[in-house]
């Protein structure tokens, strides 16, 4: 029972221990200094998060700490989960931090103003889903806005160089992600201001408990513009399709640590609010909900990946499949609030501890991948695939933890992500015997997306490992690339331990699980049976145990080696030059580039992706017919952003610009508009009376 | 005694599988020979061909690293598990429980992704080309997949593949219906693109236009070389014997005896026999399709596998 309150204070003080530290030490100090407390708010933050999740509750109210309304706080197995996540996360990637600010710099994320605010952006991570009112939650949510904003803006002055070169003056790109970010962020709290007020309005109370008890009082279309309103602001924050602009700029343009917390924390917590919101608050709701979800969740998934297949920047590429990752779980949290709607209550808890369960694995790789593109870019300076490879041999700590995580994010048999999208196809497969055509017609769809969206996933990380780590270095930075220093090496050890063990026991979880599914008032263990080693579906003969999987992987491997040897002769290996073709030695400039490997793609979706082209040609001054320079230009821009929202921002600067024209200067017009102004609230008070 | 007979079924599976899959590439190349006009190597030239590889020295090419070495082991190894976990012989098997058709289907999977990464890993513009290109062919054809097995699961009512077998014996009106027989063109097409035969990748090829799978493999020799085209026979032996075992499951052991092990096997090697000749006399009519039409035959098989749940929804439903 004490266990959670004590583990959150530690956390607090440590946070704020952290900043002051951040702000007052010198720089050799501030970096291990900040990431131990940093780490030290993880660990703390994640058993409060494990102890909820084993079972105990906590609720509390400081009326002092926030004027007016007071700071409600409760913890439940859901809130544990993602706190449990976020801690983990939180202290691997502290300690990763500590290697990867170290010899940086005094800038950057090494920075007095950056190191003061990562504790408390961690503080705020974990803390968010502690909160038990709309004022406490709204506090923290924009806490963890505006400090997360803050460490995008980190490296503004021109960050990831490696060691020892001089830095340019500023970095436009990174600048442009801080006010993508920024203005998506804040118009999110503004829908998540409106929805939740017009809710907390109609129930009569601010406190989740007064909205969980006032929400079925509500009428009907009330309550679908709150969930409307509040989904719209959580998936944004989740980066799902159509609202995901600002994730493809701002993760790869924060310093990796960031990154990683951003992606593997960060965004989980659109799905907390979203679960909360929607499943818990609101109770549930009308197939029309959920159906948009799914179709959100579905668009998320295939135009992501899409999207990661064109990107030739790895960490750009990293942010598209989290939209993607996200996207999947969007499908779970939709299915389960649909088979809810038509009373499959197994169903839906089915669906949903799939959706919770990829959350996490989506966290355990996606924070290593992140971090794995991190040491890349700082021992070479590239982000972009086209100019990486031959890393496997020059860091090959980094690439072989790389291959697993990406394992895990190409949801194959030995990946821990191919446990969760199995659930979620199970569910799915199953979600059939719910009656109603749209069930009918929009399960298959779902199935249908999440396997295109697996298939392509699977060419984006051949991809990402094949050309950015195998082969030989295409740029000279590549190929002076040096093994990561131990601390980063560290943190991302710990991450790759994570993963192995969701792998290999994702029955460890089972019973957390079903706590955090039961906290929704779904039936938390009606539908799976955590076994020892896997995974059981109670009501449906299908069982999936990965440890047994890896065991007859390897044996068969052990077999497959090992009788052909029997056979041939033994002889030694020797090395031979690769097939050239009698032209000499094949050079790093004949190899596949990323943009090469994904051309097939691009070809095959032309339609979705419209690509840009542009060739231009300057022929020599005496004959048209010989060529002197030829340029070639190649965009796959994000169509999305293109057709949505520039002719918004168009529209808002050309209404600017008309309103310019109100402002003459003269101080009689504006004494005229108020006095207009006036009079027309005086009539509106009379009619209206 | 139970139990005996139940892994007995396994390792009769496993080896039937690697032993068989020489054998079934050397009796289609047969067929095509015979129906060319051409006297043929006979059935049991692959076979020669593997014993002559494997006495070569193995070879490493410089610049190649640990995925390079790895993948033609992995290949084979991922074949052997799901040949291990189909019901090739027996639907009652110790393993029977595990054998879930998006497990078997995310190994086979594997062992795409395997190859592919080697592929890369040599850093020739021919191992780079048939990477991408059999990423791009993979990524369509797993859709296509996934949704057939969810045609497949609706009146089994589980994924469980033993149990979709042994479902269609007991009640075979399951596999005439339009459902069954939707799901049947879409596996058969996805099948095609999965074991690279024509219309998507004509295994005999080396030219470097048109190759996917050759172009990933063009760097093995030897032992490796001996492993990546074992894997690849296997692969289709296994393909063909699932869509035998789920669309003509008749023969296929249901309880444990030992006669009807051997009757399974038999069967076994006929039904993949005369689905091997079918495949082969059609690819003798056939020409390989320009690869950037293939997307178009996959879709087109992506909408047959969606013809086939929609059908199966309605027609379980009415009934």
């Amino acid at each position: 029972m004490s266990a959670i309150p004590a583990a959150l204070a530690t956390a607090t003080a440590l946070a704020a221990t952290g900043a002051l530290a951040g702000l007052g030490l010198p720089y050799r100090l501030r970096v291990a200094v900040v990431g131990v407390l940093t780490a030290g708010v993880g660990v703390a933050g994640g058993t409060a998060g494990v102890a909820a999740l084993g079972g105990s509750r906590w609720r509390a109210v400081y009326s002092g700490l926030v004027p007016l309304a007071g700071a409600h706080v409760a913890v439940d197995a859901l809130a544990g989960l993602f706190m449990a996540v976020a801690g983990a996360v939180l202290a691997a990637v502290a300690v990763y931090g500590i290697g990867y600010a170290t010899g940086h710099g005094a800038h950057g994320l090494g920075s007095r103003t950056a190191q003061a605010v990562l504790p408390v952006f961690a503080l705020s991570l974990v803390l968010v889903p502690v909160a038990a009112a709309v004022s406490t939650f709204l506090l923290l949510w924009e806490l963890m806005a505006l400090t997360s904003l803050f460490l995008v803006l980190a490296e503004h002055r021109g960050g990831h160089l490696p060691l020892g070169r001089s830095r340019e003056r500023g970095s436009p790109s990174v600048r442009q992600a801080g006010t993508w970010y920024a203005v998506m962020t804040h118009l999110g709290l503004v829908l998540l201001l409106a929805g939740f007020a017009l809710f907390a309005a109609q129930a009569g109370g601010e406190t989740f408990a007064t909205l969980r008890a006032g929400a079925h009082g509500i009428p009907p279309t009330v309550r679908g513009l709150v969930f409307v309103l509040v989904a719209l602001a959580f998936t944004s924050k989740a980066g799902a399709v159509p609202l995901h602009a600002w994730l493809p700029r701002a993760h790869p343009e924060a310093p990796s640590p960031v990154s990683a917390l951003m992606s593997a924390a960060m965004v989980n917590l659109g799905i907390y609010g979203l679960v909360r919101t929607g499943l818990d608050l609101l109770g549930g709701g009308p197939a029309w909900w959920w159906l948009g979800l799914l179709a959100m969740g579905g668009a998320s998934a295939v135009y992501g990946i899409l999207q990661a297949a064109m990107a030739s920047d790895l960490k750009r590429l990293l942010a598209y499949s989290t939209s993607e990752n996200m996207g999947l779980v969007l499908t779970g949290v939709g299915a389960s609030g649909l088979f809810a709607a038509h009373g499959d209550k197994p169903l839906a808890a089915l669906a949903l501890a799939a959706a919770l369960l990829h959350v996490v694995n989506h966290a355990a790789f996606k924070a290593l991948l992140f971090c794995a593109a991190g040491s890349v870019l700082r021992a070479t300076g590239l982000r972009d695939l086209d100019r990486l490879g031959g890393l496997r041999a020059r860091m090959p700590v980094t690439a072989a933890l790389f291959a697993l995580a990406a394992l895990g994010a190409v949801a194959l048999p030995p990946g821990n992500g191919f446990i969760s999208e199995w659930l979620l196809l199970q569910s799915l497969v199953h979600g059939l015997a719910v009656p109603g055509v749209a069930v009918a017609v929009v399960l298959p769809l779902s199935v249908a997306l999440i396997a295109l969206s697996t298939g392509i996933a699977a060419a984006v990380f051949v991809k990402a490992l094949g050309v950015g780590f195998f082969a030989r270095p295409r740029d000279e930075r590549a190929a002076a690339a040096r093994e990561a220093p131990p601390l980063m090496l560290a943190g991302m050890t710990l991450l790759a331990a994570g993963v192995v063990a969701l792998a290999l026991v994702p029955g460890l979880l089972g019973h957390g699980l079903d706590r955090a599914v039961g906290a929704v008032g779904l039936p938390g263990s009606g539908a799976l049976t955590w076994g020892g080693l896997g995974v059981r579906l109670t009501d449906i003969s299908a069982r999936l145990e990965p440890l047994w999987v890896v065991a007859a992987l390897t044996a068969a491997i052990v077999l497959a080696t090992g009788l052909p040897r029997l056979y041939g002769r033994r002889r030694r290996r020797v090395n031979a030059r690769l097939w050239d073709c009698g032209g000499g030695a094949p050079t790093p400039r004949m190899t596949y580039t990323a943009t090469s490997f994904a051309e097939p793609l691009q070809r095959v979706f032309d339609d979705v992706l419209a690509p840009e082209q542009d060739v231009d040609v300057t022929p020599v001054r005496e004959s048209a017919y010989l060529v002197e320079r030829v340029r070639f230009q190649h965009r796959v821009p994000d169509r999305i952003e293109h057709r949505l929202y520039e002719p918004v921002l168009r529209a808002l600067a050309s209404t600017g610009r008309a309103a310019r024209r109100l402002a003459g200067g003269s101080v009689h017009l504006y004494l005229g508009y108020g006095f207009a102004g006036l009079v027309v609230l005086l009539l509106a008070l009379v009619v209206g009376w | 005694m139970r139990n005996t007979i139940g892994y007995a079924a396994v390792v009769g599976q496993v080896v039937v599988l690697a032993a068989g899959a020489p054998l079934l590439t050397g009796w289609m190349r047969q067929v095509r020979a015979r129906l060319e006009g051409r006297a043929g190597a006979g059935v049991l030239q692959p076979w020669r061909d593997t014993r002559k590889l494997l006495r070569k020295e193995p070879i490493t090419p410089v610049g190649t690293g640990p995925a390079f070495r790895a993948a033609p082991a992995l290949l084979v190894a991922t074949t052997v598990v799901a040949g291990a976990l189909v019901p090739l012989l027996s639907t009652d098997t110790p393993v029977s429980g595990h054998a879930d058709l998006i497990v078997v289907v995310a190994l086979v999977s594997l062992g795409t992704l395997a190859l592919a990464l080697a592929g890369l890993d040599t850093g020739t513009a021919f191992g780079g080309m048939g990477a991408s290109r059999e990423m791009t062919v993979a990524s369509l054809v797993e859709p296509t997949l996934l949704l057939s097995v969810f045609a497949l699961s609706i009146p089994a009512g589980t994924t469980n593949v033993p149990a979709i077998v042994s479902g269609a014996i007991h009640s075979p009106a399951r596999l005439a219906s339009p459902a069954g027989l939707l799901a049947v063109a879409a596996l058969a097409v996805a099948v095609l693109a999965e074991t690279s035969r024509i219309p998507v990748d004509n295994p005999s090829t080396h030219l470097e236009l048109t190759m996917i799978h050759e172009a990933m493999v063009l760097e093995y020799a030897g032992p490796d070389l001996a492993l990546v085209e074992l894997g690849a026979q296997m692969r289709l032996t296994l393909l063909l014997g699932l869509l035998s075992s789920l669309f003509v499951p008749w023969g296929i052991a249901t309880g444990l005896s030992w006669t009807s092990l051997v009757v399974a096997a038999v069967l076994f090697a006929v039904k993949v026999a005369v689905l091997g000749a079918v495949l082969a006399a059609a690819e003798v009519f056939w020409a390989k399709v320009r690869l950037f039409r293939v997307p178009e035959l996959l879709a087109g098989s992506f909408l047959l596998a969606l013809l086939a749940v929609t059908a199966s929804y309605f027609l379980n439903g009415a009934s």
